[in-house]
């Protein structure tokens, strides 16, 4: 299968007052389309900040990085936001929706940024809720719903505008283990059944079990793993 | 407009919060409102008197009255179509708060000059053929409940009757009206006979107050202007010519500079609410960080978070100013109809202007920064925050 996040000798550092930290050390990689890929490691290794460069949030200090095809090391910020809304859906740990608007108001968020018409966005922001199984509490404020169930409508409204690419930075740190097991189950449906490309950060071995593949990070540097390592 | 439920949403995420400050705008606007329309009668701007009518007062003040021999004099001067005298009567109805303009007229000379006011042959008869008749403007009829037949008695302040009392006895016979609609300015005047209260006052006699002339063409207005004073000059009775809307605006301004005054409590006001409603935008921003990075994150570009959290300042200053706006039109219905013996004051298209500008300024002001705090923040750093 092709590749559809591809990072080539990507090296990303930080500057800290006069100090400068080489976070991610010369790293490439490849993943492919439709995979689910956990990326792990310990605190400090340069997970996130490896999600949030194959993300777009983020630009690297040098090398490339090309997802579906583009390079978005070379975006401005304004291409790189249109960008994003276009091709990645993110999760968050904290879920990160807002709590003044309901279920189906934070899930049609991405929508907004599109030119469909009021009554197509409800049509697939109702689709997108039915797929994590929240459609009957739409109305709902995220006060309202269980932390299982506000991942969900998080993992709706990365969906709703049919991204390339899942991006999910510890999506069950802040969930039990039965509810973590659910999300993670979800994860997999969406990768398995709708053919989603997602990259995972995790902590936690057993969630990393449910991706297909798992990439190891240490100290800025891929350790070992079983994605295509073309360093 | 699709983004409007995430504005509306974001506006009451603190209710309480928006609550007061909108209770701050709108007390900010109603007096806005209610100050600009006062600015704009004190300049003249909303003043409905167009009529071809000049107004003769004595040099020194209009509150020196002139001698009735000037009359043959001002009805010689080429341009006047008919001169009518008016003598300010001063008092008051049953009460001191019940106070509303009166003035001595000549009937017939009332009738041929304030064209654009209505009263019908009936009422006129019987307002010539007794010298106690009065009649009133419909507007002051209504407030009092007058109706034709009915005694009105007035205390001078000014006039006592020769015997010395000040209680006056009037006979309403006649109320005018509009003779097209809006034309009659006067509808909050009572008009007593001339003849009458020369008789009746105790001092005073032979002299008129000011005199009114009504042009046959409004064009003439300062060439006769100019006559009319020359006429009189270095005389004993001086006098000083002017326009109905001049004379007016003279009158409102023996109160003071208002307008100096106006302008230093609309900016004074107005910095109390940038400071208020500042600080709101301020704190709403502030507190949403983590908010605004995702709205990023999921692709809204630095120029649209500028943007949203500009509208949202505009929102919250277009609700505020435009209720304030809208109960200032209500208060200065009710303070048109006080016996102040202003003209009538109301909020015309400038001051809806000037309060849309201020609204618009006003959130333009308040938002900028914390707008651009939201457009320059980093998606990395902001959603560290949580």
């Amino acid at each position: 299968m092709s590749a559809i996040v591809s990072l080539s000798n990507v090296v990303k550092s930080y500057t800290r007052g006069k100090q400068t930290v080489e976070v991610l050390h010369h790293l490439s990689i490849e993943i492919a389309q439709g995979d689910f890929v956990a990326l792990m490691g310990p605190s400090g290794s340069g997970k996130t900040t490896l999600l949030n460069l194959i993300g777009g949030l983020d630009r690297p200090s040098s090398g490339e990085v090309k997802v579906a095809g583009e390079r978005i090391d070379q975006l401005s910020s304004g291409q790189l936001a249109k960008w994003r809304a276009r091709h990645v859906g993110f999760v968050f740990q904290f879920y990160n929706l807002m709590p003044m608007l309901s279920a189906e108001r934070n899930v049609e968020l991405p929508l907004l940024l599109t030119s469909l018409s009021s009554a197509q966005r409800k049509k697939n922001v109702q689709a997108a809720l039915t797929v994590v199984g929240l459609a009957e509490r739409a109305k709902h404020k995220p006060a309202e719903l269980s932390g299982g169930q506000a991942q969900r409508v998080a993992i709706a409204r990365a969906l709703v505008a049919d991204p390339t690419l899942l991006v999910c930075d510890e999506p069950t740190g802040d969930l039990d283990r039965s509810t973590a097991d659910e999300i993670l189950h979800l994860l997999q449906v969406l990768n398995k059944d709708h053919g989603k490309t997602i990259v995972m950060v995790t902590h936690d071995p057993k969630a990393a079990e449910y991706a297909s593949h798992q990439l190891h990070l240490d100290k800025g540097q891929l350790v070992e793993g079983d994605v295509k390592a073309a360093a | 407009m699709k983004f409007f439920p995430l504005l509306w949403a974001t506006l009451w995420r603190r209710k309480a919060r928006t609550i007061f400050t909108l209770f701050s705008l709108t007390a900010a606007f109603l007096l806005l409102g209610t100050l600009q329309a006062a600015h704009a009668l004190f300049s003249g701007g909303s003043l409905n008197l167009s009529a071809p009518i000049l107004v003769v007062q004595a040099r020194v003040s209009f509150t020196t009255p002139l001698p009735m021999r000037l009359l043959p004099q001002l009805e010689a001067v080429p341009g006047v179509a008919s001169v009518s005298h008016s003598q300010f009567f001063g008092g008051v109805y049953k009460d001191p708060k019940n106070f509303f303009p009166q003035f001595a007229v000549n009937p017939e000379r009332w009738r041929k000059t304030f064209l654009e006011c209505h009263l019908s042959d009936e009422q006129y008869q019987a307002w010539t053929t007794s010298r106690t008749a009065v009649i009133a403007g419909k507007q002051l009829a209504a407030r009092f409940g007058w109706k034709i037949g009915d005694r009105i008695p007035l205390t001078s302040q000014i006039f006592p009757l020769k015997d010395g009392s000040r209680a006056w006895t009037f006979d309403l016979a006649g109320i005018f009206d509009d003779a097209s609609p809006g034309s009659c300015v006067r509808q909050g005047n009572l008009y007593i006979r001339y003849d009458y209260f020369d008789e009746a006052r105790q001092f005073g006699q032979g002299t008129g107050g000011i005199f009114v002339l009504r042009l046959s063409d409004p064009n003439l207005a300062e060439r006769v202007s100019h006559q009319v004073d020359g006429l009189f000059e270095n005389s004993p009775d001086e006098t000083k010519t002017q326009t109905e809307k001049d004379f007016t605006l003279n009158f409102v301004r023996q109160l003071g500079n208002l307008n100096l005054i106006i302008t230093w409590i609309t900016l004074a006001v107005f910095f109390s609410i940038l400071l208020v409603s500042g600080n709101t935008m301020s704190q709403a921003v502030r507190e949403r960080i983590p908010e605004l990075a995702v709205l990023k994150t999921i692709g809204f570009t630095d120029a649209g978070v500028l943007a949203l959290v500009l509208a949202e300042s505009l929102l919250l200053c277009v609700l505020g100013g435009l209720t304030g706006m809208l109960l200032s039109v209500g208060v200065l219905k009710v303070i048109s109809k006080l016996p102040t013996g202003i003209p009538p004051i109301s909020a015309d298209g400038s001051v809806w202007l000037f309060a849309a500008a201020s609204m618009v300024g006003l959130a333009l002001l308040v938002g900028i920064l914390p707008a651009f705090r939201a457009k320059n923040l980093s998606i990395i750093e902001a959603l560290a925050v949580r």
